[in-house]
């Protein structure tokens, strides 16, 4: 068993008034992918803003390798090894592919070595290196999101439904980058809708509803249950493809 | 409290400060006799209302305008271009405000249209823009406006000082057409108030409160922000041409510096802050404090610059200078909105809470 | 790294917008006509240009520091009239140098001061970050009233300081009059302004797309957020684009104090209502919208104020409704706004 990197206890956050997260308690592995599913509106996303101090928790603490980040800024939080890909991807449209990737590497310049290693997961980089990245589909704009976030060394990779929207077959090379990139040790919280894609790459699972974790384990024990996989998520694999 | 429409002032001690602001303002010619003190009696009218009626827009929508005065200034024009050519009469009177009125809801109605959008940023900018340049309009049309001299003009004979309305003095007062004037506006003031509260306690009142809180939510809703918005800013800006129409008649007078310099403004602004924004009863605190305040603290600016001239501080002494008024209000907002933004009003509620 | 320098196959073609470029020289154009004489209409112009420039040096920090951080600074007109009187103040111990008939001699006299203007316009923008802006960030309500009380108590400390009267500034006497060309006068002074304002144009423009604080406003423009999540402490970045903008301003103030040859307090207030109308029909938050804003704005005022005086009053608000009944958003609508 590897020792927790990221660990969440008892967390609460509000957005305005309403109280979104209900004490969410989860760790994340080192060198593992821990899957966050649920339906929508569970908290999901609001879980990932918190840890990225985007949201402000309100109670609980949230541990990032072995310091407390529950009041960091989250600049401080993405200095400490941190990289975020949002639900909306946060391409910078206005600017070139390769101007988005120059400032991912906040520490310096981008080496080549990286590059090329970036570009074997996602070689429509190279193609469009120098193109306005607001040109770029919908799924070429989630692999420049993911690009950016691997662009220096993070710790911890916090992604947030990179498959929404994008077709089958770029679904599948996604899974296949997201895949290596465990293999090559990356520590990864990534939320899913979609079980089959959570089901291929997931080690841990954690589920939420209402802003709870209602069941967590691994993911192997999940997709093997076929009758706990409809209580929790309510779904029918056949129909949620 | 139906003549409130539901809307009490809430606190016992705000109360007794509306009570006795208005019962002082109802006999302040028999309280208070002399033109000096019934012209300040019919300031804190005018404003309360022209103050009340911008509540409506910063307190109860969430919104806010630079052009208020402008709307102000059209009443005013409106009513002094109409008896300055027509001559003096209740007919002039009539059109003169009924025209302010369309120019007014018209030109409210556009700019609304325009720049009433979910930032309040944009509709700032626009009003400010759009009141510049009528302001700058107004003193350049000289052959309908007067220009910078403005417009003075005579009103209907009873409401004239020379006219006796009681053969006997009352109290001690004659009781002639200016203290029937000064009546007249005090009652419409108190009308068109009871109007006001009307309106922000009626559905539409709590819609565009629901809006201020919550933008995203009211449209999620379905209230129509724009809408709504947009018909708070032309109610606003027709009670404001009123108010400026009163002002007109009471001063039988109308030019920039009464009724369009962006000192108004200004002075508005300090008013709701002060009294308290979206309480609607603010403005009549507030326009009661600071229209005392400033007759009182010119006065003692007046005092201490002539002293520090005297000591030999000339350059100290500037900043004391009764003309650097406005640099002791605006110091006074902005501490107003960092520090007590809630305004007398929401002081004296909070007070009162048990 | 240069190995990955190539361009693929095209992504879908953007279209370029070029209408908003071309609308200034419709303008020009279409005055022509109604103007009559070439050589009036070449003046205008040129006048034109040169106000245009000024504008455009008060309003570029507007634009960026509303685009970076929704701030809406109701005091911007504050740094217009430091940077007038710094003119004042700083020329005064140059004046020597101002009234050489050699130009470099002048320059002595203006660099300087245009620097100090800068200078002390970026430290006023300093402070009033601090006390006006940032206490109420996020709070639109009370921005603008806060930042619209931080103009007026700028304004009459100026008065306070300064006096009330309207101060003359002398032109440097080698920048003074006209040179003729075809018939045509053209002053001095004006084309100066109009160099300086495309210097500042092409600079921002280099540093904006040339420069990583550059690329990090731009980004920062359209996702604010993203960018402290990669790292960058934005509110930093914001500071600094603040303080620029505000030396910009002051800059522009001491050119269009020079330009007008007096100074009064009240060309904040007046200045602050045109980079209102400017960066409304740019496109709040576009510095390129800004620019054609400002050209447009002036070259209109120009030829409106030759043709019906009357008018041109409010031919800046026509222009305005004209340009957002065509695109209510400004002329170049920035994305996440």
């Amino acid at each position: 068993m590897s020792e927790a990197l990221l660990t969440l206890s008892g967390v609460h956050t509000h957005i305005g008034r309403y109280h979104i997260l209900h004490g969410v308690d989860l760790v994340a592995l080192r060198g593992r992918t821990t899957m966050l599913l649920g339906r929508n509106g569970a908290g999901k996303t609001t879980t990932l803003r918190t840890i990225m101090g985007l949201w402000r928790a309100s109670a609980g603490a949230v541990n990032f390798a072995g310091a407390s980040i529950d009041r960091s800024a989250t600049p401080d939080i993405a200095r400490a090894g941190v990289a975020y890909v949002p639900e909306n991807m946060g391409v910078f449209g206005d600017l070139t592919v390769k101007e988005n990737m120059v400032l991912a590497a906040r520490a310096g310049a981008l080496d080549e070595q990286r590059l090329a290693w970036i570009f074997g997961f996602f070689p429509a980089l190279r193609k469009f290196w120098l193109s306005r990245a607001g040109l770029l589909s919908g799924g070429q704009k989630q692999m420049l999101a993911i690009a950016r976030a691997i662009a220096e060394d993070h710790k911890l990779l916090l992604i947030d439904e990179p498959t929404k929207g994008l077709a089958p077959a770029i679904v599948g090379a996604l899974i296949e980058a997201l895949t290596d990139l465990r293999r090559a040790g990356a520590t990864i919280v990534l939320v899913e809708q979609n079980f089959r894609v959570a089901q291929d790459i997931g080690d841990d699972v954690y589920v939420m509803e209402s802003g709870k974790i209602v069941h967590s384990g691994a993911m192997d024990a999940l997709a093997a249950d076929d009758e706990l996989q409809r209580r929790l998520l309510g779904l029918n694999l056949d129909s949620h493809q | 409290m139906m003549i409130l429409s539901g809307g009490a002032p809430r606190g016992r001690i705000l109360t007794a400060v509306l009570v006795t602001i208005v019962v002082l303002l109802a006999l302040a010619p028999f309280l208070f006799p002399g033109s000096k003190p019934l012209n300040v009696a019919a300031k804190v009218c005018v404003y309360a209302l022209l103050v009340a009626s911008y509540d409506l827009l910063i307190g109860f929508t969430g919104i806010v305008s630079f052009a208020h005065t402008m709307f102000f200034g059209i009443g005013s024009y409106g009513v002094a271009i109409a008896l300055y050519g027509m001559g003096a009469g209740w007919l002039a009177i009539f059109v003169g405000v009924l025209a302010a009125l369309v120019v007014a809801a018209a030109l409210a109605l556009a700019i609304g249209l325009f720049s009433l959008r979910v930032q309040t940023i944009f509709f700032a900018m626009v009003t400010l823009a759009v009141a510049s340049a009528f302001a700058v309009l107004a003193s350049q049309l000289s052959w309908l406006t007067g220009g910078e001299d403005g417009r003075t003009f005579q009103i209907p004979a009873v409401l004239r000082p020379g006219y006796k309305l009681l053969e006997q003095p009352l109290f001690g007062v004659d009781v002639n057409g200016r203290i029937l004037a000064y009546y007249l506006l005090f009652l419409t003031v108190v009308a068109l108030f009871l109007v006001m509260l009307r309106i922000v306690q009626s559905p539409f009142g709590r819609v565009l409160q629901a809006i201020r809180e919550n933008p995203f939510r009211a449209e999620a809703l379905g209230f129509r922000i724009i809408g709504h918005r947009t018909l708070a800013n032309v109610l606003a800006a027709l009670f404001a041409a009123l108010a400026g129409a009163l002002n007109a008649l009471w001063l039988r007078y109308a030019g920039p510096d009464t009724s369009l310099s962006f000192s108004i403004m200004l002075d508005i602004l300090v008013m709701v802050v002060i009294g308290g924004m979206g309480t609607l009863y603010g403005a009549i605190v507030g326009a009661a404090v600071f229209v005392l305040a400033q007759n009182y603290l010119q006065t003692l600016m007046g005092v201490a610059f002539g002293a520090l001239n005297a000591a030999g501080v000339p350059f100290i002494a500037g900043f004391f200078n009764p003309d650097r008024w406005l640099l002791w209000l605006g110091a006074l907002f902005i501490l107003s909105v960092y520090f007590f933004p809630a305004g007398i009003v929401g002081k004296l509620r909070a007070e009162s809470q048990p | 790294m240069s190995a990955i320098e190539e361009t693929g196959a095209a992504l879908p073609r953007e279209k370029t917008d070029v209408w908003p470029v071309l609308l200034p020289l419709i303008v020009a154009a279409a005055a022509l006509p109604f103007v009559g004489s070439f050589s009036t209409w070449t003046t205008l112009t040129i006048a034109g240009l040169a106000m245009g420039m000024m504008i455009f040096a008060m309003s570029s920090g507007l634009t960026l520091v509303f685009g970076l951080m929704d701030v809406m600074n109701f005091g911007h007109g504050a740094f217009v009239a430091v940077g007038a009187y710094l003119a004042v103040v700083a020329l005064a111990p140059l004046a020597v140098y101002a009234q050489s008939d050699q130009i470099l001699v002048n320059l002595v006299a203006l660099v300087p001061t245009a620097l100090i203007a800068m200078a002390v316009s970026a430290a006023v923008g300093f402070a009033f970050e601090r006390a006006f802006v940032r206490p109420v960030y996020g709070q639109h309500l009370k921005q603008i009233l806060i930042t619209m009380g931080g103009l007026i108590v700028a304004e009459q400390l100026l008065y306070a300081i300064f006096g009330p009267q309207i101060i003359p500034l002398p032109v440097p006497a080698a920048l003074r009059g006209s040179f003729l060309v075809g018939g045509a006068a053209i002053e001095k002074y004006r084309v100066i302004a109009v160099v300086v304002g495309l210097i500042v144009f092409v600079a921002l423009q280099l540093a904006l797309t040339r420069t990583r604080i550059g690329l990090l406003i731009r980004a920062g423009v359209e996702n604010r957020e993203m960018v402290e999540a990669l790292g960058y402490r934005i509110d930093r970045l914001f500071v600094g684009v603040f303080m620029a903008g505000s030396a910009l301003a002051g800059l522009g103030g001491m050119m269009w104090a020079l330009y007008r040859e007096q100074v009064h307090a009240s060309i904040g207030g007046e200045m602050m209502v045109l980079t209102f109308i400017v960066i409304i029909i740019g496109g709040l938050g576009s510095v390129g919208g800004c620019f054609i804003g400002a050209v447009l704005v002036a070259l209109t005022a120009n030829y409106a104020g030759y043709l019906a005086p009357k008018i041109a009053l409010v031919s800046n608000i026509a222009l305005m409704v004209i340009i957002l009944l065509w695109r209510p958003r400004g002329l170049y609508p920035v994305t996440s706004r």
